[in-house]
Order: structure tokens, then C-alpha cells, then sequence
């Protein structure tokens, strides 16, 4: 505990510091809401932003936590699956010793410390051995109190042969917009598993984000990540670490951004690759609208025949941001296929005009081509998922 | 009124005067074949009439049916009604063939349900021009320019690099293009028919569409006009270097 006390000042590897101190920790309870249809209309409209729907027929489990408490929790498939807060799973699961902090370690910055040492709040999910949850499950975490942090812990086990896509929403309040918020995550794919983990966020200007994940697949598990984030955000720095311990095993982390004027964005990933025959894929696409864009990746084969690939592509499209692609590949061994690509540009200009006539007007067809460089080339999107990006990047006014 | 009037037009590419005084004149209905050596000017032409920003005009006018559009952007003039087949476009990663179709036809579906006419249905998902064959961007662009309906079409080699199956199909679709808004058979001002300014090495295209008026092009600007089948068998004969020494002829 000792050592973890000390982390509570620990800079992070990567992205501004943060003075902790300035946030409260936001408020642990909140009146329950049973019908997320009934939901107070300003909590249902960044629900909808960012792929919540508050008719819960298209999900299969919902649960919803404002600040530090779980506001909404409720199944529609209680067969195959569990679905509780953590603190629930906690008491039921003798302190899922198998599964707290054994992929994020709890001294690695001041944001796992404060999380370790100050009783976080989150969920935890269990899909049980052969089942295959049809519907989405969708989680929503909402910041409501300005200068507050948010501090969550997240399980999530995929059993045996089991799989399912999970679509986890992140948003603050209008009045919430200068906040905290932590989260830690750890996900456990056993054998032949799959999950498909989308996030996607619509944060307040001055919101400070900093997640902090652990993924351990094990033999022919398979994992994707979509990380969203089209919307202006404070500073925000991500940076999920997959261990592929299982032979056969495959990851896709795709990273979807735009980094408005005032936005901080550092995401990336690092993939273990310790098994043979596993793959992974580190795909990048990120729009710089005048903000600070920072696209990271790093693959490490740790045995032979395993094979990676790496891609960070840019456009910055007004002046005054920056952005900085830094793709790392890294192994001792010889027979590994691992490879990377990286590209900043502009939206061409001889593209813009070719669509331009045909009639589009400019706006129409600049759109068009981001849009086509934000999301086309990605595999593994879910449908829904690009639809709630084209409503951002049609919000975003790319054209302007 | 003519349906394209150019009147000494000067413009430049990639830093260089390409265009030295063109005058040009296209009539309502018809179709105007241009010749010339490789790099004549011709698609510096074509590119200056649909706005391109890589090609800047620095004097004359163009008057697109009486309205001067010298210095409108790209996609008010194909509002007006004009259409580029351009010889080699861009690739656009990331759009897909089907939803340019679309755009193109206003958001209308006539385009798309055209695709298998083209032997492109499917094409449709694809990134526009990635991976695509010679003819398959050819039928591409004469596919969205049929989905676009434009009243006057600037058509650069439509027949390059494709083969000969292609050619037919190509030929074919740019004569109902050309012809579509018509039943009578042959295009007169009075049948509203669609214009044409096609760019044409081999005359290939010619056999499909007919042509009523050739005009050949040299250093940046019109030298000659005449029959279309004329001027290439004139062509053919003697090069350009010949052809355009015995008749110095410049158009009115």
C-alpha cells in the first residue's frame, strides 16, 4: 500500500500533468433511475451523443453511473450473463482476487494510485462460458459535477467460446465541463473468446481524461477496440496495453479522432505479442481542427511467428495544431512479420475539386472525404457506430 | 449565343504558361473534338473550362451559355450543367463509388440503378478509383456523369487504356449521354441536346459519337479547324508538324 501512497504524486509516462488536488471527488450517490426512458432529458440527450439509447430493446444490458454512483443497472438477457456494479461483484466474488488489478498495476501513475487508494466505482460484466450475448450491452458514464473527479474500475470476463459487443458512452454535463475523470480497466478474454469494446465520448472543453486499461487475451481469443472521440475534450491521454498470452490470439485497437482547437488528444496502444501465431493491428485515423493530436502505437513480438501492423494517419486540416504520429515496433526474435505505416497530410485539394464537380459543394465534399479517411479502412466498426460518427463530423462543420 | 465561348484565355499549371491565347467557340448540340501533340494544352484546356485550381487563368474569358464563369468555383459551374470525364482521377480512399453516384444525381438512386450497365454494380462499395482498371475508371466517370445529367460534357481521351470490349461499352454510354434528352436522332438546337468537348487521340470515340466540328491544338493555343475525319486523316498522314503548316488555319 505503501508504495501505491507514494505513486499518489507519480507524473504519468505521457501527456500534461494534471494537480490532482484542484478536484473534489464527485458524489457517490444519486436517486436511481429504473426506466432509462424516464431519464431526466438533459441526462438523455449526451446519452444519445454518444451511442446510449435510452430504449433499452436494442440492448441487451444497460447501467448507467453519474459521477461515483450507478444510477441504472438492468438486464434484458439474464441468461448467459451478468451485469452488476463493481462493489456488487466485489462482495459476491470474494474480491475477484483473480481479476482486480492484475493487468494495470496500481503504482504506475497518479491516476491508478488515486483510483487504488480511493474507492473507485464501476461494473462489472461476465459473459459465461459458450454464450454469445446478441445485442449490444451498453454502458454509460456521465460527469455531472464541475471540478469533480470521476473514479471507476471496470471488470470485464468473457469465458470460455463466449462473446459480446459492448458500446460504452462517455460524456460531462453541461455545467461539468472542468472534471477528472479516471477510469481503469481490465478485460479477460479466456479461450475462443471475442469482444468488441467501442467507446465513444463527448467531453466538455476543459475535461481532463485519463483511462488507464489492461486487456489479456488467451488461445484464439479475439479483441477490438474502437476508441471515438470527435467531440473537444481538455486533455485526454489513453494508452489500453493487450497481452496476446494465448496462442492464436488477435487484436484491433482502431483509434477514430478529432482534435479541435484547445484539445489535448494522446492516444495510442502497446500489444504484447507472447504467444505464436498471434496477430494484432494498431489503426489509427485522427483529424487536426487546430488542436494538439498525439497518435501512439507500439507492437512487441516476444516470440516467433506473429504478425503485427501499425497505422497512423493524419490530416490536419487548419493551421496552429499539431500532430505527432509515433509508431514503435519492437522484438528480439527473427521470425516475426511486423510492420508499420504513417502519414500526415492535408485533405488534397485535386480530391476536394473532383467531387466538387459533380456537384458537391465544397463542405459536402471535403466532408465526404473525411469522413471516407475517418472510418473507411477500418474493419471491425460496428454500423451504428459510424452513424453516430457521421452526426459528429457533421456537427464538427469539417468544411468551414 | 454559343453554348461555350472562350476568348483568348491564358492560364498556367505547375508554375508554366500552358495556355497562350485560346479562342473557342462550341455551339448549342454540338460536339468538338480537339487534337494535338501531348502536351498541347489540351487537358490545361478542359481543366480551365471546369475550374480547376491547379490551373490558374491569368487573361481572357470563358462564357458558359452567356454567363461569365471564368472564376467560379468548380462546383457552380457543374451546377450550371458542366461535366468533366477527366483522364486520369484521383483516387479517394475512404468514399465509396455508390455514394458519389448518389451525390452526384442529387441524392437521387437513378444512377446507382444504372450501375449494371455498366458493368459496375460491383463497383459500388468500392473506394472511388483505388485499385480500379483502365476501363473500369473509364466507366466510373462516364457512370457518374450519366448520374449527374450535365448540358455540357468535357471529356478527356475517354478511350485511353481500355480494351476493346470496354471501348464498346464506353462508346456506347457517352453516345447516350450525349444523345439522351433527344428522340430525334440527331442533335439540333431545337432538341436541347447536350454539348461536347472531347479530347481524342486515336478517333475511336468518334465512330460512336460522330462529331461535327475538329479543331487541333499546339503550344497553347487553337491553329486549325475542319471536319473532324479530315483533320485526322490529315493527322495520320503527315503528323502534326505537317498538318498544321499546310493549313494555319484559325477558327473564327
Amino acid at each position: 500500500m505503501k508504495h501505491v501512497e507514494k505513486a499518489l504524486t507519480k507524473k504519468a509516462a505521457h501527456g500534461p500533468d494534471v494537480d490532482i488536488t484542484k478536484y473534489e471527488m464527485g458524489p457517490g450517490s444519486m436517486d436511481a433511475i429504473d426506466d432509462l426512458g424516464k431519464a431526466p432529458r438533459d441526462l438523455a440527450e449526451k446519452m444519445g451523443e454518444v451511442g446510449v439509447v435510452t430504449d433499452e430493446g436494442a440492448r441487451d444490458g444497460s447501467l448507467l453511473i453519474v459521477n461515483n454512483a450507478v444510477g441504472h443497472c438492468s438486464l434484458r438477457v439474464s441468461d448467459g450473463m451478468e451485469l452488476m456494479p463493481l462493489d456488487r461483484a466485489l462482495e459476491k466474488y470474494d474480491g475477484l482476487k483473480d481479476h482486480m488489478w492484475k493487468l494495470v498495476e496500481p503504482d504506475k501513475d497518479k491516476f491508478t494510485a488515486t483510483a487504488y487508494t480511493e474507492k473507485a466505482t464501476g461494473y462489472f460484466i461476465r459473459i459465461k462460458e459458450g454464450h454469445h450475448i446478441k445485442n449490444p450491452i451498453q454502458t454509460c458514464m456521465m460527469i455531472g459535477k464541475d471540478r469533480s473527479i470521476q473514479n471507476l474500475h471496470n471488470i470485464i470476463v468473457v469465458e470460455k467460446g463466449a462473446s459480446c459487443e459492448i458500446i460504452t458512452g462517455c460524456a460531462t454535463g453541461n455545467q461539468a465541463g472542468d472534471s477528472l475523470h479516471i477510469g481503469i480497466s481490465e478485460f479477460y478474454v479466456k479461450e475462443g473468446g471475442s469482444l468488441t469494446y467501442s467507446m465513444i465520448h463527448s467531453w466538455g472543453s476543459g475535461t481532463v481524461v485519463r483511462p488507464r486499461t489492461g486487456v489479456k487475451l488467451e488461445k484464439n481469443a479475439r479483441f477490438t477496440n474502437n476508441y471515438v472521440i470527435l467531440h473537444p475534450v481538455g486533455t485526454m491521454q489513453s494508452a489500453p496495453v493487450v497481452h496476446l498470452d494465448g496462442e492464436g490470439a488477435s487484436c484491433r485497437l482502431n483509434t477514430v479522432c478529432l482534435a479541435h482547437k484547445g484539445s489535448d488528444v494522446d492516444t495510442g496502444g502497446t500489444v504484447y505479442l507472447n504467444a505464436p501465431d498471434t496477430s494484432a493491428e494498431i489503426i489509427s485515423r485522427s483529424i487536426t481542427k487546430g488542436g494538439r493530436m498525439v497518435a501512439r502505437g507500439r507492437l512487441v513480438g516476444n516470440v516467433e511467428k506473429v504478425r503485427a501492423h501499425l497505422e497512423c494517419r493524419s490530416i490536419v486540416l487548419d493551421d496552429g495544431g499539431v500532430t505527432l504520429a509515433i509508431p514503435e515496433l519492437e522484438t528480439k526474435v527473427a521470425d516475426v512479420e511486423m510492420t508499420h505505416e504513417a502519414a500526415v497530410g492535408k485533405v488534397e485539394r485535386d480530391k476536394v475539386e473532383y467531387l466538387m464537380s459533380r456537384g458537391l459543394t465544397e463542405e459536402q465534399a471535403v466532408g465526404m472525404i473525411i469522413r471516407g479517411f475517418l472510418v473507411g479502412g477500418i474493419r471491425g466498426l460496428p454500423e451504428e457506430l459510424e452513424r453516430d460518427i457521421d452526426e459528429a463530423i457533421e456537427q464538427a462543420n469539417l468544411g468551414d | 449565343m454559343p453554348m461555350l465561348e472562350i476568348k483568348g484565355l491564358h492560364a498556367e499549371a505547375g508554375g508554366r504558361e500552358i495556355l497562350k491565347g485560346v479562342d473557342l467557340k462550341v455551339k448549342k448540340g454540338e460536339t468538338a473534338v480537339l487534337f494535338g501533340p501531348n502536351g498541347s494544352g489540351k487537358s490545361t484546356l478542359l481543366a480551365a473550362i471546369m475550374g480547376y485550381s491547379h490551373c490558374k487563368v491569368t487573361a481572357g474569358s470563358i462564357l458558359f451559355d452567356g454567363t461569365d464563369i471564368t472564376h467560379l468555383p468548380v462546383d457552380e459551374r457543374a451546377r450550371m450543367g458542366i461535366g468533366m470525364m477527366m483522364q486520369r482521377p484521383p483516387n479517394v480512399m475512404g468514399v465509396k463509388l455508390g455514394d458519389l453516384v448518389r451525390a452526384a444525381a442529387g441524392g437521387d438512386d437513378v444512377g446507382i440503378k444504372a450501375a449494371a450497365d455498366f458493368r459496375l454494380e460491383r463497383m459500388l462499395d468500392r473506394d472511388v478509383n483505388v485499385g480500379f482498371s483502365g476501363g473500369e475508371i473509364k466507366r466510373s466517370e462516364i457512370l457518374q456523369l450519366t448520374a449527374q445529367s450535365p448540358r455540357f460534357v468535357l471529356l478527356d481521351e475517354p478511350e485511353s487504356g481500355v480494351d476493346l470490349e470496354s471501348i464498346d461499352l464506353i462508346g456506347t454510354k457517352v453516345k447516350d449521354l450525349l444523345y439522351r434528352r433527344t428522340n430525334c436522332g440527331r442533335r439540333t438546337d431545337g432538341c436541347q441536346a447536350v454539348s461536347a468537348l472531347v479530347i481524342t487521340h486515336t478517333g475511336q470515340i468518334l465512330d460512336y459519337i460522330g462529331a461535327d466540328v475538329g479543331y487541333i491544338m499546339q503550344e497553347g493555343a487553337i491553329r486549325c479547324s475542319g471536319r473532324p475525319t479530315d483533320l485526322l486523316n490529315d493527322i495520320r498522314e503527315k503528323g502534326y508538324r505537317d498538318c498544321i503548316s499546310c493549313r494555319m488555319v484559325v477558327p473564327s
